[in-house]
């Protein structure tokens, strides 16, 4: 019999009990569904996470200075300086993982323009630290190196200080504002970059040269970073190996002696990414497993339905062994029978957990992740139920005797 | 006389049950050759079923050999078994054994199927064969809508649509009245005229007189084997009246 054949037989033995077809596929179809519509919604969540990680920076290290420790009181990271500026310049020449360095030294001050004013964080830093954070600029121009070099007085705005200043959409470059009574001139404004992952906003923030920071805002001693350097490694697979180059050299720059406590602090944020991730993932997996469980049972309805119809179908099992169906073909037929329940329940499923994705994803503000690859295993996975709960009761059937069969009431 | 077509020798079925062991056929040997139609006759535990299932291939013997058209089948499995039914035999039952909810045409297609028969000559076989028992305008019926006579045709039907050397027919009228059963019984001859054996399970004298040979069995063993002029069965409702 061609398998064409053998799938018109299932097909009109299964049509014959419509209700009780549908009732069994049903299982299938709540299993396939749910695991497609739990994996979109940790794939949203998942990619939420990602792109918060992403516009913090790419591959980034943030290196702290130590720590005072005055009688017994022991201050916070970065709260004595350590880092020094031949550091940095170490850390660029010396560090091959490195791609760039840029010291970010911050104060939080009143910008006053005009006729507004706004108390926002004062951020001392080198060009390179706009391409870390993939941060263009979105009218006028960045910090150039020779606005490092002369200490120039001039400032990059973020575009909430912008609105605060000079209200939304102004374009203030070329006017200017006064910090600690200085005045900066506006020679571009930032793009929005929106919120952090813990709600913070990017831009509220202005940017200036760090030598200038150091001259005008800061003060104090100007051998020793007061503030943080922020590296980004030249891959994300690098950042590890970006930590250690960095960790040995200030250690050797600084003579720390062996076994002794580092007197900076490197963190890594893409590790704290990729941790976040992780917890998502997790997530994801035992929602999907939750679903899976119910495809076994979904699975279990398909093996009890088709021993029913076993029994039912003796005699006509028998008939069909009288004229001429081998084992094999009875075998088929049932098989067919359960695959056909649990691909029909598969398909279903993958549609109506489209729709249930989408509908949770429109709830819940996420964007919309449909993986094929979780499609394609839901269904294989369907038919695998199909075939292995299929399978006892249609070897049942293979095996019964014609004369037992034909002769049953 | 054709050449053999059944040869048994020393066929032998042994149940177990239980402590007990039940001889339902002690060492028969039998030869039917083609064209013949022999009836099987006996007391019920007399053997005859058993016989019948070994020689139509759904039961293997315990012990013997059976050569079914020139080939040894006595130790075939299952899967050749199946084979050798679908090519070379064809059924008919008591209670018909038709599928329900299917129409004759399907039915009679059924062998077919398994053949592994295209679809347009599945068709075309089992119109021929339909047309063959004189339903040819009931094609498209189920089961339920024919009387027993009809149904009993179009199980003959499914039988023959296979060209099979032998048709074995358990009692093939014991469900039916007697005019219908005169009916099968003249389809039988007329099939026997174009060369197909029948071997037919009664236990009904009537029936059996239409055989051209009696086999009466009795506690698994051939007590009689005699060849008789069989008489011709006519459909026509008042020679079968008579003839009764």
């Amino acid at each position: 019999m061609s398998p064409l054949q053998v799938l018109r037989v299932a097909v009109r033995a299964l049509m014959r009990n419509k209700l009780r077809s549908f009732l069994t596929t049903l299982g299938v179809i709540i299993g396939v569904s749910a695991v497609i519509a739990m994996v979109a919604i940790g794939e949203g969540a998942k990619a939420r996470v990602e792109e918060a990680f992403a516009s913090m920076g790419s591959n980034l290290l943030v290196v702290l200075s130590g720590t005072t420790n005055a009688s017994g009181a022991h201050g916070g990271f970065g709260s004595m300086p350590t880092l020094t500026w031949d550091d940095l310049k170490a850390i660029r020449s010396e560090a091959s993982a490195v791609r760039y360095a840029s010291p970010q030294l911050r104060s939080n001050q009143q910008v006053i323009s005009e006729d507004q004013n706004w108390a926002t964080s004062i951020n001392g830093v080198s060009p390179e630290y706009f391409l870390m954070r993939t941060w263009p600029v979105a009218m006028g121009s960045s910090i150039s190196q020779s606005d490092i070099e002369t200490g120039s007085k001039v400032v990059l705005l973020g575009q909430t200080v912008v609105d605060k200043l000079f209200g939304s959409n102004a374009d203030p470059t070329g006017q200017s504002v006064r910090i600690q009574k200085t005045p900066f001139q506006i020679i571009g404004v930032l793009a929005r970059k929106g919120q952090s992952a813990t709600g913070q906003d990017y831009d509220d923030a202005v940017f200036i040269p760090y030598t200038t920071f150091q001259a005008k805002i800061q003060g104090g001693l100007q051998k020793f970073i007061a503030g943080a350097l922020m590296v980004s490694a030249v891959s994300s697979e690098a950042t590890a190996r970006a930590q250690n180059q960095i960790a040995t050299l200030l250690r050797d720059r600084h003579h720390t002696p062996i076994g002794a406590d580092d007197d900076f602090s490197i963190r890594n944020l893409t590790e704290m990414a990729s941790a976040q991730q992780e917890g998502v993932k997790t997530l994801t997996t035992l929602l999907a497993s939750i679903a899976a469980v119910s495809l076994i049972v979904g699975g279990i309805g398909i093996m009890n339905i088709m021993l029913v119809s076993v029994t039912e179908r003796t005699r006509e099992i028998g008939i069909r062994m009288a004229v001429g169906a081998r084992p094999r073909d009875v075998l088929s037929q049932f098989l067919v029978e359960a695959l056909a329940l649990s691909i029909a329940g598969g398909i279903i499923g993958i549609l109506l957990g489209l729709v249930a994705a989408n509908r949770l994803a429109a709830n819940f503000g996420w964007p919309i992740l449909i993986r094929l690859d979780v499609i394609a295993i839901a269904v294989g996975f369907s038919g695998l139920v199909g075939v292995v709960f299929g399978l006892y009761p249609a070897q049942k059937a293979s095996r019964l005797d014609p004369i037992e069969a034909l002769r049953y009431e | 006389m054709g050449k053999p077509l059944i040869e048994t020798s020393k066929i032998s079925k042994m149940y177990r049950m239980g402590d007990v062991e039940v001889h339902a056929l002690r060492e028969v040997s039998l030869t039917i050759s083609e064209g013949e139609s022999v009836a099987v006759m006996g007391p019920s535990g007399s053997g005859k079923s058993t016989l019948m299932n070994i020689l139509g291939c759904l039961d293997r013997p315990s012990s013997g050999d059976y050569w079914l058209v020139g080939e040894e089948v006595s130790q075939l499995d299952r899967n050749a078994l199946a084979q050798l039914r679908n090519r070379t035999l064809g059924f008919v039952f008591q209670s018909f054994n038709l599928l329900s909810r299917t129409t004759a045409l399907e039915n009679v297609e059924l062998p077919l199927l398994y053949a592994g028969v295209s679809a347009r000559e599945r068709h075309a076989r089992a119109r021929e064969a339909l047309g063959r028992v004189g339903l040819g305008d009931r094609m498209h019926h189920h089961p339920n809508q024919m009387s027993g006579g009809q149904q009993q045709r179009v199980a003959v039907a499914r039988a023959l649509v296979t060209h099979p050397h032998l048709i074995v027919a358990d009692e093939p009228t014991g469900n039916l009245d007697s005019r219908t059963s005169i009916e099968i019984m003249a389809l039988f001859q007329e099939l026997g005229r174009s060369g197909i054996t029948l071997l037919l399970v009664t236990h009904e004298p009537d029936i059996a007189r239409y055989a051209s040979r009696v086999v009466v069995m009795r506690d698994g063993r051939v007590q009689s084997d005699e060849r008789q002029t069989p008489l011709q069965a006519r459909p026509d409702p008042a020679a079968a009246e008579a003839a009764l």
